[in-house]
């Protein structure tokens, strides 16, 4: 038995320590928000945050994350209250939306670490989330709208 | 929460299958709007007598509570659907997108896509087949509901008011939708009910923003990967390395003893291995010890492919002919000749290809991301020995489709393994799978001869196109009898530009291996063709390119107005120093499009700094969701023509997943200028045209630039990215 700490929960699961912290989420913990895009960090669109960072669940080993702070698209806010999510329903960034889950944790991690992100750091940030339906400006966009909500007291 | 928040509709759900069904239940109190059945006149009205698989059919349901439900017949796949279907009944009853609850609608004959003819979504067709069909039901359900508050209140229908679901009469009289549903239900549905005039929209071509949002933002949105059943199993399918081939002998030993697993099952598709969870299913197949038959296409390889198309010898048939282009290139005082290849292309949506099958004996539920939900439902009920009026389909949301969806090749081994363990089994196919185990674009090798007369005017312009044919496959009927593939000779049957004489000609040359439809379909293949060609032919007329084509536009108002606008707006003849801009157009889908690109070239390397697209696609019914279609549709076009190319050897195909098979991300995005036209002609598609501009734009582009003329893609290839 594994028992693991996910959006400030503590949850017990008996996968095995060599299986895939996606598929944990996913299957074993009912998180589906988190996708299965390319099974090779990739894509991006299986993005949590480890302690606050950015990672690809597909690549991390759920024994590798055990004791530590992880994050999914679930528990980024209770209630789509986090700057990211009202800067991107804001400017209505998803198309199919599959990749978006990624895409927000991703920009959520890089507006902790960096406030006020130029186009060439959310570049390098994002580089890693593929999105097949092109949303790439309004996700730029969102990014900066983003940050402008958490100058003016949107943060959590 | 934000105000903006709070002024959505519910989120649609694909999951809300068990109220749907409660639904027939409720019907007895409710009005629903169903639909006319093609060629029987009489549209089914009321609810219970008119089900599909016990299901009641309608696009609208307005219950005594005053909930307003729509419910969408084709599949959400981020064009923006759940949406715009639901706009236009809005629309028509005068009541708010937040009053609205958006569900999938499930598999049957009447919802079928009239312009298709089997119940699919694709060919940018959803706004322009529901144009009339779900205005005029709206505009029923409001007739109705209208005379039924007339009639209670004795008084003329014309002096009512209708506002946000309330009725009121003119002596302070007011009732709500739900309060006369029952009584609008027992009248007869109206013939002469007329959607408004579109100068009286007041929600039609206003932005709107998309009822499918807030729940992709939390994780909540359900894929047809997300589906969860009691007592669902796993599985992860071993398919022939090489395309075509079959399993012969499976030691499947070591995978049965492996944890989790329920059982390796042998399925037509392959060898499918079901666990209690996902990756002990994945894990165990990598133990199968599977004896591959590789089938007739062992040997395929890529410049085989290539070289066939090259030397496809047999009839072409005519898809355009206007007087007579051989004999005018005959005597044609100067003549232009190029030839075009296009590769293999994977969709490669997002979301790899899953299914999720619950087979019993009496039936079947599907829970599947679809394009073609018939077709799903029929292939389901084969494989599950059923009928299909047997099989429920249930559409979830799509992680892209782009056609891919319109195959149902990941459908049976999710059901055969279902049936195999007697409980729900959820399939789900590795990016891998999904990359070697498509239905690729169909490659092609184009050629294009222009003739100039003595005076110098462009006398005749043959295309000759030499492809496989998805329709073949897919529809047969549609080109029986050696008809042209009305799918393989778009964006070049439809050439625009004024030339006298213009022949198109396609040779049907198929390539061993399934080809599919992928987004724009063959606009991508041949816009790239017509318009690298009409450069070349405009250079070789010593003529700008812009120029050229505007003259030869005369006779087309709309394509030129695009051309002109994306001129402007792009500044052509003024581009900065150092860059370079090329400039392509065309019709697809009922849509005219423009787009420059902005390029530089730098040690031979092509920087693309900024692409602007001018669009009309006459009435817009979210101009938010358009923008979101033509700036998407750049970035798929983009993705093919730099990077996009599946190649095979052995049979087998060498790309396996993005590192290999590159598409655009954010670092490689150039700027997007995105411009629609007012335009109140008829709607036009919009999920695709885009797509197919890009390449040839930023070829031309690239020529204006460095001289060097690319007539095969991807760039990649040519080494200049």
């Amino acid at each position: 038995m594994i028992t693991l700490k996910v959006n400030g929960k503590s949850l017990d699961t008996d996968a095995s320590p060599d299986t895939p912290l996606l598929w944990v989420l996913r299957d074993h913990l009912g998180l589906t928000g988190t996708k299965f895009g390319c099974g090779k960090s990739l894509c991006g669109a299986c993005t949590v945050h480890v302690d606050g960072s950015a990672t690809r669940s597909c690549v991390t080993l759920v024994s590798n994350v055990v004791g530590k702070d992880i994050r999914t698209i679930e528990g980024l806010s209770s209630d789509r209250s986090h700057p990211v999510q009202k800067a991107w329903l804001e400017l209505d960034v998803p198309q199919c939306g599959y990749c978006q889950s990624g895409q927000i944790m991703a920009a959520s991690a890089l507006l902790a670490q960096n406030a006020t992100p130029t186009d060439a750091d959310i570049d390098t940030a994002m580089a890693g989330n593929i999105c097949r339906c092109g949303t790439y400006p309004r996700i730029r966009a969102a990014i900066h709208r983003a940050a402008e909500l958490m100058k003016t007291g949107g943060a959590k | 929460m934000s105000a903006r928040d709070l002024d959505r509709p519910a989120a649609p759900t694909a999951l809300d299958r068990r109220e749907f069904l409660k639904a027939g239940a409720l019907a007895g109190g409710g009005l629903v709007i169903g639909i006319s059945l093609a060629g029987c006149g009489k549209p089914a009205d009321l609810a219970a007598k008119s089900t599909v698989g016990g299901q009641p059919v309608a696009w609208l349901k307005i219950a005594g509570d005053n909930s307003i439900t729509i419910l969408v017949d084709k599949s959400e796949m981020g064009q923006g659907v759940y949406t715009a279907l639901p706009m236009l009944i809005a629309e028509e009853l005068d009541v708010p997108m937040k009053a609205v609850k958006v569900i999938a609608a499930p598999a049957g004959q009447p919802y079928i896509n009239v312009f298709l003819g089997t119940q699919i979504t694709g060919g940018s067709t959803s706004v322009r087949e529901a144009w009339g069909k779900l205005r005029t039901a709206g505009a029923q359900a409001r007739a109705m509901l209208v005379g039924a508050a007339a009639d209670e209140w004795k008084v003329d229908a014309a002096t009512l008011k209708v506002a946000d679901g309330v009725i009121s009469g003119p002596n302070g009289q007011q009732r709500t939708f739900g309060e006369l549903a029952e009584a609008a239900a027992k009248r007869p549905l109206p013939k002469d009910a007329k959607p408004k005039d579109p100068s009286t929209f007041t929600l039609v071509g206003k932005l709107q923003p998309r009822v499918d949002t807030p729940a992709k933002l939390d994780g909540t949105a359900e894929y047809g990967i997300d589906v969860k059943l009691p007592g669902m199993k796993y599985a992860a399918l071993a398919q022939s390395p090489v395309l075509g081939g079959s399993v012969k002998s499976v030691d499947s030993a070591a995978a049965e003893k492996m944890p989790g697993v329920v059982k390796v099952v042998t399925t037509k598709s392959g060898v499918a291995v079901v666990a209690d969870h996902y990756w002990q299913a994945h894990t165990a197949r990598d133990a199968l010890k599977i004896v591959w038959d590789a089938g007739p296409n062992a040997h395929l390889d890529s410049t085989a492919i290539k070289a066939g198309l090259k030397s496809a010898k047999g009839a072409a048939l005519s898809a355009r002919k206007d007087g007579d282009a051989a004999a005018a290139l005959k005597a044609a005082k100067k003549r232009v000749e190029a030839a075009y290849e296009l590769p293999l292309l994977a969709h490669a949506t997002m979301e790899p290809m899953n299914c999720t099958a619950d087979v019993r004996a009496d039936g079947c539920d599907l829970y599947v991301p679809t394009q073609i939900q018939q077709i799903a439902q029929a292939t389901a009920a084969g494989a599950a020995g059923l009928k299909p009026e047997q099989v429920n389909v249930h559409t979830t949301l799509l992680g892209g489709g782009f056609g891919r969806r319109l195959e149902v090749d990941f459908i049976p081994a999710a059901v055969e393994a279902s049936k195999a363990v007697g409980v729900p089994v959820k399939l789900i196919w590795t990016r891998e799978d999904d990359m070697t185990h498509d239905a690729y674009r169909p490659p092609a090798y184009d050629t294009g001869s222009a003739g100039f007369d003595a005076a110098g005017a462009v006398s005749a312009v043959h295309l000759k196109l030499t492809s496989p044919s998805v329709t073949a496959r897919m529809f047969p009927p549609v080109v029986d009898g050696g008809k042209v593939d009305p799918f393989a000779v778009e964006a070049a049957a439809n050439f625009l530009y004024d030339v006298p004489n213009v022949a198109v000609d396609y040779l049907r040359h198929e390539v061993g291996i399934n080809v599919g439809y992928w987004r724009s379909v063959s606009h991508a293949l041949n816009c790239f063709v017509v318009e690298s060609f009409m450069d070349e032919v405009a250079h070789a007329a010593g003529k700008d390119p812009y120029e050229f084509r505007h003259a030869l536009l005369a006779k087309q108002p709309r394509a030129q107005r695009v051309l002109e606008e994306a001129a402007t707006r792009a500044g052509w003849g003024k581009a900065a120093a150092g860059h370079h801009l090329g400039i392509a157009v065309m019709e697809g889908y009922g849509t005219y499009l423009a787009q420059v690109a902005d390029v530089s070239v730098e040690q031979g390397k092509l920087k693309i700094h900024k692409i602007t697209c001018v669009v009309d696609c006459g009435q817009k019914v979210n101009p938010g969701i358009v923008d979101q279609q033509v700036s998407g549709g750049i970035v798929f076009g983009l993705s093919a023509a730099l990077f996009g190319e599946i190649t095979l050897e052995g049979g087998k195909v060498k790309q396996s997943n993005f590192d290999n098979y590159r598409v655009v991300r954010m670092n490689q995005m150039p700027e997007l200028d995105v411009h629609l036209i007012d335009s109140s002609e008829a709607p036009g598609g919009i999920g695709e045209p885009a797509v197919a501009l890009v390449a040839p734009a930023v070829a031309n582009a690239m020529f204006a630039a460095s001289g060097k003329r690319i007539r095969a893609l991807p760039f990649a290839a040519a080494g200049i990215v």
